[in-house]
């Protein structure tokens, strides 16, 4: 099983590439001339997330830094206790929609503390593996394209996190056991 | 919406700190952040440029409108706004398929050039149009095949069987992405039924 995705992350992105380029160079597309076109679009991408980024982390790391965010994380603590839910992974389940780096961090922390085959360990990979930072999804792809009102989109990404957290509980729970 | 939390975020922190006494660890917070936002920003320019221009020769070749096409029945009942065979159909499905494998520094590319394609549908305008919200729903809980990142960080920390998340991974990510289409359509609903836009 392990061999299989090993190899499978080994082999995908030369495939992808390989085929790409095979299926470009079949329908007698100018394959060079083609990426360099494309790949101007890119620079031009990543200059103007620039600004939406910066403001979006600068806004975050502040309410981090200053400890805001462990006060509210602590807050949810009993909620969790109450459906049986191990505290530990709520702070990895709010920060896991705001910034991806610190989640991952949590993560590798709480594998870490807790054993990769125990619960928690479990839990914590299924919850990071799951979903997307919503934030920095929103931040870039809205950013990249110059959309300033977002409409019901962050309601919406940060309902489907708080469902996907659930959803993760009640799986790592229905499959593994306690 | 956005405004209000943006602000909110940072002056929440700036009165806690005042509060905590944390005021050292926000100035430091705010300057180190910016800056790992710019180098975020500029690291991406690799990925992008070789995505968007590998991609760029899949469109030209018809491979997009050919995977589009693959899927139509599904993309086009989640996105019924977009036109049949337009390339923001064939982003949207790579863009989904990428993060399947996950092929994070792939996905995201194809994810703002689905958006781009979404805009140009909207008439250019800076409001986020329906298919834009689903597109986004969609993504925050995108289906996952191979959480490769996590695969590797159980390895690191000696598991028994460090693939065996894929399974809970897969079936939790593929709920989480249907509630997120039913919340998406529910705030639809919600928009059109008081008759605005």
């Amino acid at each position: 099983m392990m061999a299989l995705v090993q190899w499978i992350s080994l082999w995908l992105i030369p495939a992808i590439i390989g085929f790409i380029l095979l299926y470009g160079t079949w329908k007698r597309v100018p394959t060079y001339e083609s990426f360099v076109e494309g790949g101007k679009e890119g620079i031009h991408i990543a200059f103007s997330i620039i600004p939406y980024l910066v403001g979006m982390l600068v806004s975050v790391s502040i309410f981090r830094a200053s400890g805001a965010l462990d006060y509210v994380m602590r807050g949810g603590k009993p909620l969790a206790e109450a459906i049986g839910m191990p505290p530990e992974v709520i702070p990895l389940a709010i920060v896991r929609t705001i910034s991806g780096t610190a989640a991952l961090g949590m993560t590798t922390d709480l594998i870490a503390t807790f054993g990769p085959d125990s619960f928690i360990g479990r839990l914590a990979a299924t919850i990071q593996g799951s979903t997307e930072t919503t934030l920095y999804v929103l931040t870039v792809y809205f950013g990249a394209v110059g959309i300033k009102k977002m409409g019901d989109a962050l309601k919406v990404g940060v309902l489907a996190d708080i469902l996907s957290f659930i959803i993760s509980f009640f799986i790592v729970l229905f499959v593994f056991g306690k | 919406m956005v405004n209000l939390i943006w602000a909110a975020m940072a002056l929440i922190g700036i009165v806690f700190a005042a509060i905590n006494g944390t005021m050292d660890e926000v100035n430091e917070a705010v300057f180190k952040s910016a800056k790992e936002a710019v180098t975020i920003s500029i690291g991406m320019i690799s990925i992008l440029v070789f995505w968007l221009g590998l991609m760029k020769i899949a469109e030209d070749a018809g491979l997009l409108a050919k995977l589009a096409r693959l899927f139509t029945p599904l993309v086009r009942r989640l996105f019924p706004e977009v036109p049949k065979e337009h390339p923001a159909l064939g982003y949207i499905v790579s863009n989904m398929v990428a993060n399947m494998f996950g092929l994070g520094n792939a996905a995201t590319p194809l994810g703002i050039k689905a958006m781009e394609e979404l805009k140009k549908l909207n008439g250019d305008r800076e409001t986020a149009s329906r298919s834009m919200v689903t597109f986004l729903a969609m993504n925050t809980s995108g289906i996952t095949l191979i959480p490769a990142t996590v695969i590797s960080i159980r390895m690191t920390y000696g598991s028994a069987s460090p693939g065996e998340i894929i399974g809970t991974t897969f079936i939790a990510s593929s709920l989480a992405t249907i509630g997120a289409i039913f919340i998406d359509r529910y705030y639809y609903w919600k928009r059109t039924r008081g008759g605005k836009r």
